[in-house]
């Protein structure tokens, strides 16, 4: 779930985990942006944690960019007659029937192939949607404070209070068509909570530094303040928190999708695929585990790539 | 210190009633009427859905509908259910001890293997067995609880036949034994990667030196100095993450058949029994905000700095 | 430190707290083993726990049906061929299909003693019918004279009684009707029909916590969500007296747990094997694996109010059917708990028959040419609405890939999330185009399977079929003075429904179920319910 990817990080970010407020010193705020960067490429590019799962993210983003380029089968077409729960022919590699037919006669090695996509397209968008609705709240409740940030953050704890994963089920039942829009639309409605207070927690920091009451001086608007100086120097924080929740929200597209109100067929999606396979695990456990592993496979590479992330733009770790 | 609990306390009230009333309206918004779906599939009288939904008061406007939803909720009553007409409290009554005893059993397995695993990798930074369990919990973080349990299932009960695929009888501790491991799993991996570093961190701090300088026995200097120190956040984490927890236990629940509050909300939302979702969600609710709160105030005990005023 | 300490104690009173709401409420404790002890010669299965209070005419879902007849017995029943056997009647008599005597076989009671009169029927049925006690199964009454008074479409009922029944003497009542129906004898096989005990009336909401009937069975306990316990009553005098000491219906939260408990010799009988086990049940449970079939029917029915069949020759419905391999799906995705469908009635009902045509036979070339000879399918795209929380989701992409492959035009699942979703698509006309249709038999006649679902006016005709040429002839076999007549008029139309094709019928269902050792004579009834009352204990 991504809330416990995201706990996780606010705890380890925070170095100061003062209670009730969630005045997270989380960001070198103090350190010159540009530096901070090229620090953390030097510091990524030595990284085998990195470079390992930036292959491997790269090789996914490839699989979901252009299926076709891996299987000429397509993931639809079925055989009941010729292919009716077939096991995997291990040793015909990146054939149709490599990884197996599952219960329609379809080839589970294209699927896992085209499920990539729904996955990829998932993670990536909820990350995105996340990010910008966090941090706008977050930098709204931070600059501004007084009323408006009482009442953002009460909402903040409301959207907080609400279990994730209770919340996700409620609110794509409501949705008749569950494309991979709403899906990322949904989850990102509950899980914008945390880069909220992170946002938040950086800004008023940041917003205390003199080059801020500099521009304010110089009668900077503030819009451009909040875009040209804050923003810059908020962002090392969100993103560590983004890239690490992204393994998270593919891992919840999965499960929802598991528990049958995520995506729904003919969407080809590992989470559809394991939801299915659920009911051949004694018979054909294959159907099942060949898009979970598939599912874990990518949430590590995202993780591992949050983490070396992580360690790169977080000095305090080095 | 009170009034400060007490503060906390008058905050809540918002977020409670926010909470509430969000769910409250994503259940309305829902497409399908609980007595129509009564009515199933074979013939029905519409004039006597009609006459349900009046007597029941679902024919009147949002507001007025959770108006008398919270006026009840304030006097203790959680409502009625459309189909079986029983009281709301006893089928959370029925639900929720199974799923706390799930999410406790999870939760007393992710403190003491998670701790202990933290603790033996943070003392050696870098040694193989921390590499080892760096590596170990990683692969735990990545896999999504459904992922872990049916690959459980298929070799304890399938291959191994050590167990039954499903649980048998929802409040036998031993067949929750399962369930509360695959449950647990995520948060253990979480404890265990957060006591390391917290653990490893500490170990090069002034305090830690300035003790075995002293010349401290190394129990007591690992035991008071330096696990006092490391668990303050993993404490924080498990407590935000008993909340967590109980959720993540209508994934559990749903793999192991487990007749608890996951099972209980499933069917509810299926059938449109709006007053039973809200009703568990509000606990979940509740539990969340109180540990919540009970972490912040674990704060003060650990770590003495730490004062409320 | 000093503010740490009083940290601690609110702290401590938290979790105080915690526990009690953890615990307090829970008698979880004192319940822990009434699930699992079973008192000897009773006979245990999966039934799981009722919708709704246990009242006759309040249930229509199998759950609550088998205990309400376990408990109460109604005039007549069925067997196994779907013949009319009397229960608690004497004999149902009409000479022109419109006033019916009833008359009851005398000394039968209630579980507490008082008599089963012609006035214990007559009473329930008013109150059953009465628009003020929303019965569910209210408009089941719909046939008898002075309904509309006691059930007006809106407002409230001017009488309390229904002039069409009248009690003669204590065994005796008639029955007139609006119109002549028939087949009205088959529909009192219903459990609906059953008769109440004066103690209902003192307080119905009770009464459904705890009835009190004339069945074989009378009720001993009911623990909620976990199991609801009946013992035989030895003073029934129907034919299906019971064979063993009681029932105990006993709830799994899912149909693999149940069957863990059949396999383990913990539970008696299940009904249905989930499809994790279907592979291999039969090896698992040997003599005690069983395969029956019974009335019902899976169909695919168009909305023909909707984008893709508005206004569609028959044609290009015979050729979608032609286009489904029922025989493959059947056998494959759906492990043999379906019979491919050759007609519009199951094989059990009275007046199925041969039907001399070839679209339920999968024949790609020739559905192909119907289509396009029928002026093909808008968009070349078709949706099948399902639920997805029904376990069809299989066999919706099976039928679908059947037609995508053989006919080229494209069809896909329209999953809705829960039945309540899908029901009100249904209600609402927001069908795309074809939804998944399926009918239990209610009464063993043809009858049932056609007028329900094809009349114009019928509830149930979400597709909204309308053909004035079909329902005349409907109109004309309810006209018919016996019950053979009706039967034949109605074959007739089914036979005009092959070429206007109102449906796709796909295939019958089967009952796949099994018991352990403990038990045997397990057989099955026309609507698929195991006949509990034979089941012998070992």
């Amino acid at each position: 779930m991504p809330e416990k990817t995201a706990d996780k990080v606010e705890t380890t970010v925070a170095t100061d985990p003062a209670p009730g407020a969630a005045a997270t010193e989380a960001a070198p705020a103090s350190a010159k942006a540009r530096s901070l960067w090229s620090d953390a490429w030097n510091d990524l590019r030595r990284n085998p944690l990195f470079l390992v799962s930036a292959v491997l993210i790269l090789l996914l983003l490839v699989l979901a960019a252009a299926p076709g380029l891996f299987t000429s089968a397509s993931p639809r077409d079925a055989d009941l007659a010729k292919h009716f729960l077939q096991p995997p022919n291990w040793g015909n590699f990146f054939a149709a029937d490599w990884l197996g037919y599952d219960g329609q006669g379809r080839s589970i090695y294209a699927r896992v192939v085209y499920g990539a996509r729904a996955s990829i397209m998932v993670g990536i968008g909820v990350t995105l949607l996340v990010a910008v609705l966090g941090t706008a709240v977050g930098m709204i409740a931070g600059y501004f404070g007084g009323w408006l940030d009482s009442v953002l953050s009460r909402v903040t704890d409301v959207f907080m209070g609400i279990p994730y994963l209770l919340g996700a089920l409620v609110v794509l039942t409501t949705f008749e068509e569950r494309s991979v829009w709403v899906v990322m639309l949904a989850m990102a409605f509950l899980g914008w909570t945390q880069i909220a207070r992170v946002a938040r927690g950086s800004v008023i920091t940041i917003k205390q530094a003199d080059y801020v009451v500099a521009a304010k001086a110089l009668g900077a608007s503030t819009t451009r303040i909040l875009m040209k100086h804050i923003l810059p120097n908020a962002l090392a924080p969100i993103i560590v928190v983004s890239t690490i929740a992204l393994g998270g929200y593919i891992a919840a597209e999965a499960t929802l999708s598991f528990l049958g109100v995520g995506l729904a067929e003919p969407t080809v999606s590992w989470g559809v695929d394991v939801s299915t396979g659920r009911q051949q695990l004694r018979n054909a456990p294959y159907v099942l585990i060949i898009p979970s592993v598939m599912v874990s496979v990518t949430v590590l590479s995202f993780l591992m790539f949050g983490d070396a992330v992580r360690n790169a733009l977080d000095p305090k770790l080095r | 210190m009170g009034r400060y609990v007490a503060r906390r306390l008058l905050q809540m009230i918002p977020v409670f009633i926010g909470s509430t009333l969000l769910i409250f309206l994503m259940m309305y918004a829902l497409p399908g009427d609980p007595v129509r779906a009564l009515m199933g599939e074979q013939a029905f009288d519409p004039s006597v859905v009609e006459n349900i939904r009046r007597d029941l008061g679902l024919d009147l406007p949002i507001w007025q509908q959770y108006a008398n939803y919270l006026g009840g909720l304030v006097q203790g009553d959680f409502g009625t259910e459309i189909a079986s007409q029983r009281p709301i409290a006893d089928i959370i009554a029925e639900a929720f001890p199974v799923t706390i005893r799930l999410t406790l059993f999870a939760f007393t397995f992710t403190v003491l293997v998670g701790i202990g695993l933290g603790v033996i990798a943070g003392l050696r930074p870098d040694s193989v067995r921390d590499r080892g369990l760096l590596t170990l919990t990683l692969v735990l973080i990545s896999m999504p609880s459904f992922v872990l349990g049916y690959l459980m299932q298929y070799f304890f009960a399938f291959q191994l036949q050590l167990t039954t695929p499903t649980v048998q009888d929802s409040e036998s501790i031993g067949d929750l034994f399962l369930p509360a491991i695959v449950l647990g799993s995520l948060s253990l991996a979480y404890v265990a990667r957060l006591t390391r570093t917290s653990m490893a961190e500490n170990l090069r701090a002034d305090y830690m030196r300035t003790a075995v300088a002293k010349g401290l026995p190394r129990g007591r200097i690992v035991g008071v100095h330096l696990m006092r120190n490391s668990l303050i956040p993993v404490v924080t984490f498990l407590g935000t993450d008993i909340g967590n927890l109980m959720t993540g236990a209508i994934v559990t629940e749903s793999i192991f058949n487990v007749q608890g509050v996951g099972d209980a909300i499933f069917e509810a939302l299926t059938r449109r029994e709006g007053a039973t979702v809200v009703g568990i969600a509000s606990l979940i609710v509740i539990v969340y905000l109180l540990t919540s709160l009970l972490v912040d105030l674990l704060y003060a005990v650990l770590d003495p700095r730490i004062r409320y005023a | 430190m000093r503010g740490a300490k009083s940290a601690k104690f609110v702290a401590g009173a938290i979790v105080v707290a915690l526990a009690a709401t953890a615990c307090g409420s829970g008698d979880g404790e004192d319940k822990k083993n009434t699930g699992s002890g079973k008192p000897a010669g009773y006979v245990s299965i999966d039934v799981g726990e009722p919708q709704k209070p246990l009242i006759p005419a309040d249930t229509n879902e199998s759950n609550g049906s088998y205990v309400i007849q376990s408990l109460f017995t109604q005039l007549l029943d069925f067997d196994a061929k779907g013949e009319i056997v009397y229960t608690n009647a004497e004999s149902v008599t009409t000479e022109d299909s419109k006033t019916w005597t009833v008359k009851l076989k005398s000394g039968w009671k209630f579980h507490n003693g008082e008599a089963v009169t012609a006035q214990s029927y007559v009473d329930a049925w008013n109150w059953y019918a009465n628009i003020k006690n929303n019965q569910q199964n209210s408009f089941w009454f719909a046939d008898i004279a002075g309904y509309d008074d006691v059930h007006p479409e809106k407002g409230d009922p001017k009488a309390d009684k229904m002039s069409g029944l009248k009690v003669v003497d204590e065994t005796t009542f008639t029955v007139e009707l609006k119109d002549r129906v028939p087949y009205f004898n088959y529909k009192l096989g219903y459990t609906t029909f059953a008769p109440l005990p004066k103690v209902f009336y003192d307080d119905p909401k009770a009464f459904g916590q705890k009835p009190v009937g004339n069945g074989p069975y009378k009720f001993e306990k009911w623990t909620h969500k976990k199991l609801i316990q009946v013992q035989a009553w030895d003073d029934y005098k129907g034919p299906n007296k019971a064979a063993n000491k009681g029932i105990q219906f006993k709830n799994y939260s899912s149909l693999e747990a149940a069957y863990q408990d059949v396999v383990s010799g913990n539970l008696d009988i299940i009904r249905q094997v989930g499809p994790t086990d279907l592979p291999k049940y039969k090896q698992d449970l040997g003599k005690g694996a069983i395969e029956e079939p019974y009335a019902a029917i899976q169909t695919l029915t168009p909305a023909f109010y909707s984008k893709t069949f508005k206004d569609v020759d028959p044609k290009v419905l015979q050729g979608l059917s032609m286009a489904i391999d029922r025989d493959t799906i059947t056998k494959t995705v759906l492990n043999n708990t379906r019979t491919p469908a050759t007609s519009f009635t199951p094989p059990q009902v009275k007046g199925n028959q041969e039907l001399d045509t070839d679209i339920f036979t999968y024949d790609p070339k020739k559905a192909k040419a119907l289509i396009k000879e029928g002026g093909g399918v808008p968009g070349n795209k078709v949706w099948i609405q399902y639920n997805t929380d029904g376990g069809h989701k299989e066999w919706v992409t099976a039928v679908c890939e059947s037609i995508r492959n053989a006919t080229g035009v494209d069809c896909v699942g329209d999953a809705k999330p829960d039945f309540a979703t899908d029901l009100e698509a249904r209600d609402n006309d927001e069908v795309k185009s074809m939804y998944r249709g399926g009918w239990v038999a209610d009464y063993p006649v043809n009858v049932n399977f056609i007028k329900e679902l094809y009349h114009t006016n019928a509830e149930s005709n979400n597709g909204r079929f309308s053909n004035k040429k079909i329902d005349a002839k409907m109109a004309e076999g309810d006209k018919a003075e016996s019950l053979e007549e009706a039967v034949k008029a109605y074959q007739e139309v089914e036979k005009l429904l092959v070429k206007e094709m109102p449906a796709i019928p796909l295939w019958y269902y089967r009952i796949n179920g099994g018991h352990g050792e403990n038990v045997d004579n397990v057989n099955v009834d026309f609507h698929g319910d195991i006949e509990l009352p034979q089941v012998s204990v070992k």
